[in-house]
Parts: C-alpha cells; sequence; structure tokens
C-alpha cells in the first residue's frame, strides 16, 4: 500500500469503514481446526480472514535449568516460510519472526497458564520440555493474534505420550491431558491516524502508524503488552486499547 | 481414424488427451505427443474446425504488445523505472516514454514516479528474453493517485470489462467507482463512498469467482440491484449474448482490452499465437 492509498483508507476510516467492509472494531471471521497432525501430540490451525497459522506442540524429556530443578520447560518459536508472504525470503529466523514468537510466549509463560511444575517428572533431572511451533501458512496480517489463538488451541489438545521403560513412545498418547488453566488471548490494536483498529489485514499493516498487542487471561488480567511502530500513543489512547482488547478478547474466548 | 476425447466448452487438466489422430491441429494450450492432442493449461476446451486450443481458466500475466496494464514501481533507475506488473517478468518504462513532458538527462525521476506508485501504461516491447517495456505516455495512460488497488485472475479480466465495457459500466453505474482494469488482472478503484467501493471490489471478486458459470451479466446485475436498492439500466443486446460469452470469452476480449480506450489492433495482439 502506498502513501496515496493510506489517504485514501484514511478517508474510508473516518467514515467508519475499512477496505474489507469491516467496521474499525470488527474481527475477521475466525474458524480453528484441531488435532490434525498425527505426528505431534497437540496441533491446531486457525484461519483469521486470509491468515492462516498453523501450530504444533512437541514433548519431550530433558534436563531443567539449573537454577529451577524443579519446572519444566516451555518454549514457543515461529518461523516465517516464504510460502506465506511474497516478500518473506528464507533463511534463519528474521526480527519479525522472533518477535511474534516471544510475544506468544511471553502471553502463555506470563498468564500461568501452564503450571511448569507439574511438569516435573524427577526433580533436578527429568522433566517435560513443552515445545510450540508456529508456523503461518498464509500472511493476511495479525500473525500475533491468529498465532496466539493457534498456540492456545493446539496446547488444549496437547496429551501426553506413554513412557515404555523410560523412553517416550511417541505412537502411543495416553489420556493425560496437558492442563491449560488460563486462556490467554492476544488482541493487537493498531493505529491509523487517529483511528484505532483491530485485527489488521496485510494492507493495514503495511501502512499503520503504531500497534500495541495485549495478551488478557481469562481472569481478566493483563499478562503481556507489546508496543511496535514509529508513532508513540497518548495515555488517552492506552486506555481506550486497554478497554477495546478486553472486550475483544472476550469475543474470541467465546469462540474457542 | 481421429477420434475426439473431449466435449467443445469441457474444462481439462494439463497432460489430458484431448484428441487421437493426426486429423486435428494443436493451437495455443495444447501439444502434440506421438499422434495424441494434450491439454497443457488448466482451461476450456475450444474447437474451431479441426483446431484444438484450450482457453486458460488460471496462470499467471504474460505481457502482450499493446495491453493495456497497471504495473507498481518496485525500483528507479537511471535509464527508467521498474515495474511489478502482476506477472513471473517485470517490465521497464524508458525515461523517454515516462511521461509527456521533457524529461532532461539527469532529473530526479521520483519526480515523475515514486516507489510504490501504481501507473497505467502500455506495452510496447517484447523481446525474446522477456524484457518488457512499457509506455506511460498515450492517451488514458496515467498515474494513479489515491484508490485502492485489487488483484483478480488476468483470464477472468475480459468478463470483469464485458462486452463493450458493458460490466464495467455497469459496477461503475450502480457504485459510482471511478475503475481502470489492467489486462494484467490489477484493478483499481476509487469512489467517494466507502460503503459502495466495498460492494465494487465485492462485485469484481464475484466476478473472478464465478464467471465460468453462465448467466453472469444477470447475477451481477442482480446482485448489485439487491445491494443498492435501485433499478440498473442495461442495453438489451448485452443480455442476449451472454451465453455465447460466458464460455468463448476471446470474442469479448478482442472487443475490448481495456475500458473506453478500444484502440488496439486485434491482428497484432494475437500474432504470437
Amino acid at each position: 500500500m502506498n502513501y496515496t492509498e493510506k489517504e485514501h483508507l484514511l478517508k474510508s476510516l473516518n467514515a467508519g469503514y475499512r477496505f474489507d467492509g469491516r467496521t474499525l472494531e470488527d474481527w475477521r471471521n475466525l474458524e480453528i481446526e484441531t488435532d490434525l497432525i498425527s505426528t505431534s501430540e497437540g496441533s491446531a490451525r486457525v484461519k483469521l480472514g486470509n491468515t492462516e497459522v498453523l501450530a504444533g506442540v512437541k514433548l519431550s524429556i530433558g534436563s531443567p535449568f539449573g537454577d529451577r530443578p524443579n519446572e519444566g520447560v516451555l518454549m514457543v518459536g515461529c518461523e516465517l516460510l516464504p510460502m506465506a508472504y511474497e516478500s518473506i525470503e528464507s533463511g534463519p529466523p528474521g526480527i519479525d519472526a522472533i518477535e511474534i514468537g516471544r510475544v506468544i510466549d511471553r502471553g502463555i509463560r506470563e498468564s500461568k497458564s501452564v503450571d511448569v511444575e507439574e511438569l516435573c517428572i524427577v526433580p533436578g533431572e527429568k522433566v517435560w520440555m513443552v515445545s510450540v511451533d508456529i508456523v503461518p501458512l498464509n500472511h493476511d496480517g495479525n500473525i500475533i493474534d491468529a498465532g496466539a489463538i493457534a498456540a492456545l488451541a493446539a496446547l488444549k489438545t496437547t496429551r501426553f505420550p506413554e513412557i515404555v521403560n523410560g523412553v517416550v513412545d511417541y505412537k502411543h498418547l495416553s489420556d493425560k491431558k496437558l492442563i491449560v488453566e488460563k486462556e490467554p488471548i492476544a488482541v493487537t490494536v493498531g493505529k491509523i491516524g487517529d483511528h484505532l483498529i483491530i485485527d489488521p489485514t496485510k494492507d493495514e499493516e503495511d501502512v499503520l502508524d503504531a500497534r500495541l498487542t495485549c495478551t488478557i487471561g481469562q481472569d481478566g488480567k493483563f499478562c503481556s503488552l507489546q508496543k511496535g511502530g514509529e508513532t508513540p500513543f497518548t495515555i488517552d489512547e492506552i486506555d481506550q486499547i486497554f478497554e477495546l482488547a478486553m472486550v475483544k478478547s472476550d469475543e474470541i474466548r467465546k469462540q474457542l | 481414424m481421429s477420434k475426439l476425447l473431449i466435449e467443445d466448452k469441457e474444462v481439462v487438466v494439463p497432460g489430458q488427451i484431448v484428441a487421437e489422430g493426426m486429423d486435428y491441429l494443436p493451437s495455443y494450450g495444447t501439444y502434440r505427443l506421438g499422434e495424441n492432442i494434450l491439454a497443457n493449461r488448466v482451461g476450456v476446451v475450444s474447437l474451431d474446425g479441426k483446431v484444438i486450443k484450450t482457453i486458460p481458466l488460471s496462470g499467471k500475466y504474460i505481457a502482450r504488445r499493446n495491453d493495456v496494464i497497471i504495473g507498481q514501481v518496485f525500483d528507479i533507475m537511471s535509464s527508467g523505472w521498474r515495474l511489478k506488473i502482476n506477472s513471473p517478468y517485470t517490465a521497464m518504462i524508458p525515461v523517454k516514454d515516462g511521461s509527456f513532458e521533457f524529461i532532461p538527462r539527469g532529473a530526479d525521476l521520483s519526480r515523475y514516479y515514486q516507489i510504490d506508485d501504481y501507473v497505467v501504461c502500455k506495452v510496447t516491447n517484447i523481446t525474446s528474453q522477456n524484457l518488457i517495456d512499457l509506455s506511460a505516455r498515450g492517451q488514458g495512460l496515467h498515474k494513479l493517485r489515491g484508490g485502492r488497488v485489487v488483484y483478480i485472475n488476468t483470464h477472468k479480466v475480459p468478463r470483469v470489462i464485458g462486452k463493450k465495457g458493458s460490466m464495467v459500466s455497469m459496477i461503475k453505474q450502480a457504485t459510482g467507482c471511478k475503475i481502470v482494469v489492467g489486462q494484467n488482472g490489477v484493478v483499481w478503484l476509487s469512489g467517494e463512498d466507502p460503503k459502495l467501493e466495498n460492494l465494487a471490489v465485492r462485485t469484481i471478486e464475484k466476478i473472478d469467482r464465478e464467471s465460468h458459470i453462465s448467466g453472469l451479466t444477470d447475477r451481477i446485475k442482480l446482485f448489485l440491484e439487491e445491494e443498492t436498492g435501485t433499478t440498473l439500466e442495461i442495453p438489451k443486446e448485452d443480455l442476449s449474448d451472454e451465453e455465447i460469452e460466458a464460455v468463448n470469452f476471446e470474442d469479448s476480449e478482442e472487443n475490448l482490452s481495456f475500458e473506453e480506450h478500444n484502440n488496439n489492433s486485434n491482428e497484432e495482439k494475437y500474432e504470437d499465437e
């Protein structure tokens, strides 16, 4: 989107409409499909409009960190593949992919959704390591929110594999589920001109002045924030964003 | 004895045998393998006597001379501007064809077209190495300001334009938008009312999606009338030709290539085929 298109978008936003016909505070159509990768312990595919994200959960046994001997390990990573969008290059994860992974990671970690002490098998020696991998299949904006929903949905369907003679048998999953207590939902609010929008498309993302991602748990607690873009927010705007994010996260939670 | 395995207007996939025997001749979108004629595009088979061709349903834009297209500037060089044209190949506007104005040597070329600008231009030359030259000097060729751009399937462009521009003028009439359709599947629109502009986009996307189903003009007219709540006036003859037009859109493509600017020579356009 070039600057003249942005001016045109601003005119449209002044009238309360976006290019795709949504109002400023509408989500795109959300579809969630779970348990679709047979080789993973938990998986989910989320479609948010044309944005499509796949998340998979892998459970493995490893040793805990030295300073936290009775806590399991939780890792969330994101990889942006060239198939997702034309300008994405292959190679080691870039700054965008790292940001997406870390914001989602922070949301799940700080909401304390996954009880890491439950993942301990032998303190100081053996713990479960939970790694969540997020792969955008099609990038039409708002990968963070879609990825957070996918990661959450995948974690909720995760089942522990059987352990036979101390070795993990990935072919057989037990009935024991990974407990995910709070449901952290990420809501990215973007700012274009004086307007605040949620769930920006790729075109809108390209011309965003600033964005703020708020991750909110079921209990209404904010567990993470991430600011992006070059323009600052005023305090009033931040207040508006928080209120908006609270309402909008509930809308998503109902669809889980 | 030659045998035709596919009926006229049937959809074929690459590698599918369309006809057996030497009595039929392969044309665009088909090739001969041994004694058989096979399709090499996904498309609708079109029989013209003994000549078999496929009219493609998908695929990227391949430039042809005199096409009026919309490109987006992605690089400015000393010799001109490079544009993305929704094709596997990029195109170039040389400085001498950049503008009606005289552009002196060493001038700042970003004064004319900046990076990311959309330009309506015409294909002037294509080399065997697929180097594409464009011109922005000519009737109706200009830089696009404001508005928005949608991408559609290039092979559906003739359906979006319609016979003698009937479809696009119907959308313009219903929505009050300014619309420019490039042969490369890039459509630019600009309207005062965002709601109506969105309707125009949805209509174009609907045509892109449903153009192979017959009765298109009627359906689009009904759709626009339902959405706007007004009655649209369209010339009678456009409706009567609909059924023939639905599959054989090569004809409509010849009738017009772009908006009102209809000064293309048909012979030249098809010389490659």
